[in-house]
């Protein structure tokens, strides 16, 4: 079996994120890169697999050199081959990025296809779904348990409220939810043999304009400072409920 | 200063220690519990026999690379780091450079891999200091030994698996007539008291054994017969410098605290970084900081190239966790009342780096260890 998984790069969750002063974009001086959390989701189901049934992993990443990392650390954990999609522009478009993976997948021959089911940050949701399309393949998102048997997956997926079970044929999508598994870390044979294997570029074969434009980033409103009420519990109360009343129009 | 390779493990120690080691360690230390499984998993990704050879489940790294790994597990968690550094430096290390092939198959994939933790029996209630006056008795017999005596103060030791135990094989001979051993643990005569009640490292595990008549097959002796102070003190300058690096940690977290804290407490108006004898406690303890890791990196380059370093070891431990005992005390000052609460991590960085002026030798041992170096001997 060959499974594919794609790898975003992503601002670490801890880093404080600041905007560009031009308003459209992030201020990128002091971040800290990782794979994007859902996508470690991903990369686990799939050393699983290999671990449980046998399969190879490849691991893809687009974007320009920085994202080489995120490949460096699949293979640190497993992966046996790292497919970096090379590309300096700004790869923020989710179809342009998809357009990018299917075009690279297409003729390897994948039999399973997993992607984290959004990329922390960007939150889009859309590249693994899109993908899918592009290639014509089935596809189940938001997936918290997964099997395969002979040549179906069976997934259960996290709705409103509940789970939904869905069935399919492979080759397919899978994009993976938090709950699906608990990532490891790599250890340090793993991350010294990555450093010896090698990144396979591979080249655009189109390049396509983005659709999507970010018009403006802003922080949500400061929250307002709050305000002590005074006087006895009686008064504090009465002005609780006029402020409840007139004020927030709760009542 | 440092390789790439030595960095990638640094990350990944700091990446561990800072989401999986850090969120409860404090509720360790006040409830008094053992990480067990945070020790398997850093057996799991390679932490447990950094030094030993991938031949024999070890991940086959540097000192340094080692060094700064129990640093970044100290700076979380100084308990954690030294269950670390007691199985790393000194089980694993006499192993690898003392045992048969038959011991190095038997013990060393299970303690570098986190599926055994290792424990070390030098001390006894009345011989710390003073390790060559130590009392236990292995007395041949058949196919073995029987070894009786008291060893106090066993790191891991209720925890382990595999307890390397100092005793002496032959009266006659002092120090020439001491042993090592490998003991394995579930043996009747092999007898826990509760666990010491200390004031910091409350998290690890530290206890009295009791050895009575404790069979120990021949094939369990480590090293020569009367080679035991060698096994045990081998790895001495490693030993000293793995400890100030663990030092190193847990000051190096005092300072970070510190500077934070800094900048968010106001008095006077002011924020209390920005009154004189705030910052200059804060200048005066980075600088001691920096001066500790050149200290250990200048020890630790020595002992990779297999040079005399003595002195080096001996000076980097001295200063380093001396320092670091002042500077968790400052750490401590500059949070006021608050330091003094468990409510801030500073009250435990305070006790839990009193000890490393006390194990792996004495402040006032590595000093007469270092002027003895320089007056000669
Ligand atoms: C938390 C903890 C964990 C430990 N873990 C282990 C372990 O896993 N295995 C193990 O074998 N041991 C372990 N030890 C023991 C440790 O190595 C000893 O405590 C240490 O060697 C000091 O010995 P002592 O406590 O007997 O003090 P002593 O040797 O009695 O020293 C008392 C004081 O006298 C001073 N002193 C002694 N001799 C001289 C001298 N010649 N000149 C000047 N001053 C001197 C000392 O510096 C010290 O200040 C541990 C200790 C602690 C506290
Ligand atoms: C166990 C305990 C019992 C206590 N009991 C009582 C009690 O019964 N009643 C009571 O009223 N209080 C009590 N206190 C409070 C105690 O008096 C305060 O903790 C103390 O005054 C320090 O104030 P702080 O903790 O707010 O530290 P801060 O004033 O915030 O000081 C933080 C640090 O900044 C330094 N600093 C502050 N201003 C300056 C400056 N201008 N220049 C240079 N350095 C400065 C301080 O020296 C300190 O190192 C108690 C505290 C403790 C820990």
């Amino acid at each position: 079996m060959k499974i594919l998984v794609a790898l975003k790069q992503v601002p670490d969750t801890e880093t404080k994120i600041k905007i560009h002063p031009e308003g459209t974009a992030l201020d990128l001086s002091d971040v800290k890169w990782v794979t994007s959390p859902y996508d470690e989701y991903a990369l686990e189901e799939a050393m699983r697999l290999k671990e449980s049934q046998g399969a190879t992993v490849s691991a893809l990443a687009v974007g320009d050199d920085r994202v080489k990392d995120v490949l460096r650390n699949a293979l640190a954990l497993g992966a046996d081959e790292a497919l970096h999609v090379s590309t300096s522009e700004k790869c923020e478009d989710p179809f342009v990025v998809a357009t990018y993976v299917a075009n690279a997948v297409r003729d390897r021959g994948f039999d399973l296809l997993l992607f984290g089911n959004k990329g922390s940050g960007g939150d889009h949701a859309a590249v693994g779904p899109m993908v899918a399309e592009l290639l014509g393949i089935a596809q189940a998102n938001v997936v918290v348990k997964l099997t395969l048997d002979q040549g179906r997956f069976f997934a259960e997926r996290q709705v409103e409220s509940g789970l939904e079970v869905v069935e399919g044929k492979l080759p397919a999508v899978i994009t993976t939810q938090k709950g699906l598994n608990d990532p490891r870390y790599p250890n340090l044979k793993g991350i010294m043999a990555a450093k010896k294997k090698e990144i396979i570029s591979i080249p655009l074969t189109e390049s396509i304009s983005p659709a999507l434009q970010t018009m403006k980033l802003a922080f949500p409103p400061p929250r307002a400072e709050g305000r002590q009420l005074a006087g006895t519990p009686q008064e504090q109360a009465q002005a609780l409920l006029a402020a409840l009343q007139n004020e927030a129009k709760i009542f | 200063m440092y390789t790439d390779d030595q960095l990638s493990i640094r990350d990944l120690a700091r990446n561990f220690a800072r989401s999986e080691v850090e969120p409860e360690a404090s509720m360790r230390d006040r409830e008094s519990l053992f990480a067990s499984a945070l020790i398997h998993k850093l057996g799991e990704m390679g932490f447990m026999g950094m030094m030993v050879p991938e031949s024999y489940g070890g991940s086959g790294q540097d000192l340094i690379s080692y060094l700064l790994a129990l640093e970044e597990i100290a700076y979380c968690d100084a308990s954690l780091a030294v269950a670390m550094s007691v199985n790393n430096s000194v089980v694993c290390g006499p192993i690898l450079s003392f045992g048969s092939e038959e011991q190095k198959k038997k013990y060393l994939p299970d303690l570098c891999s986190g599926r055994a933790l290792g424990s070390f029996m030098l001390s006894e209630p009345n011989a710390g200091s003073d390790a060559a006056s130590l009392q236990s008795k292995a007395t041949r017999i058949d196919g073995g030994w029987i070894l009786n005596g008291s060893k106090a103060w066993i790191t891991n030791g209720a925890y382990a698996k595999y307890f390397i135990v100092m005793a002496v094989t032959n009266p006659s001979l002092g120090k020439k007539g001491i042993s090592a051993f490998v003991v394995e643990s579930g043996h009747k005569g092999l007898i826990l008291a509760p666990a010491e009640k200390k004031m910091g490292l409350k998290s690890s595990n530290t206890v009295m054994v009791t050895l009575q008549d404790v069979f120990v097959p021949e094939e369990n002796l480590l090293g020569p017969e009367g080679a035991g102070l060698q096994v045990a003190l081998g790895g001495l300058d490693e030993g000293r410098v793995g400890i100030a690096a663990q030092a190193l940690g847990i000051a190096q977290r005092a300072v970070d605290e510190s500077i934070k804290y800094s900048k968010e407490r106001t008095t006077f108006g002011k924020r209390i970084g920005d009154h004189q004898s705030i910052s200059t406690y804060l200048a005066e303890m980075e600088s001691k900081v920096q001066a500790s890791r050149l200290l250990i990196y200048r020890a630790a380059s020595k002992i990779m190239n297999h040079q005399k370093a003595t002195l080096e070891s001996a000076t980097a431990k001295l200063f380093t966790t001396e320092n670091a005992v002042w500077i968790c005390d400052k750490a401590v000052q500059i949070h006021g009342g608050y330091g003094y609460t468990s409510d801030y991590v500073v009250e435990r960085l305070y006790r839990d780096v009193r000890v490393t002026t006390i194990y792996e030798g004495t402040s006032e041992i590595q000093r007469i260890v270092i002027a003895r170096e320089l007056l000669g001997k």
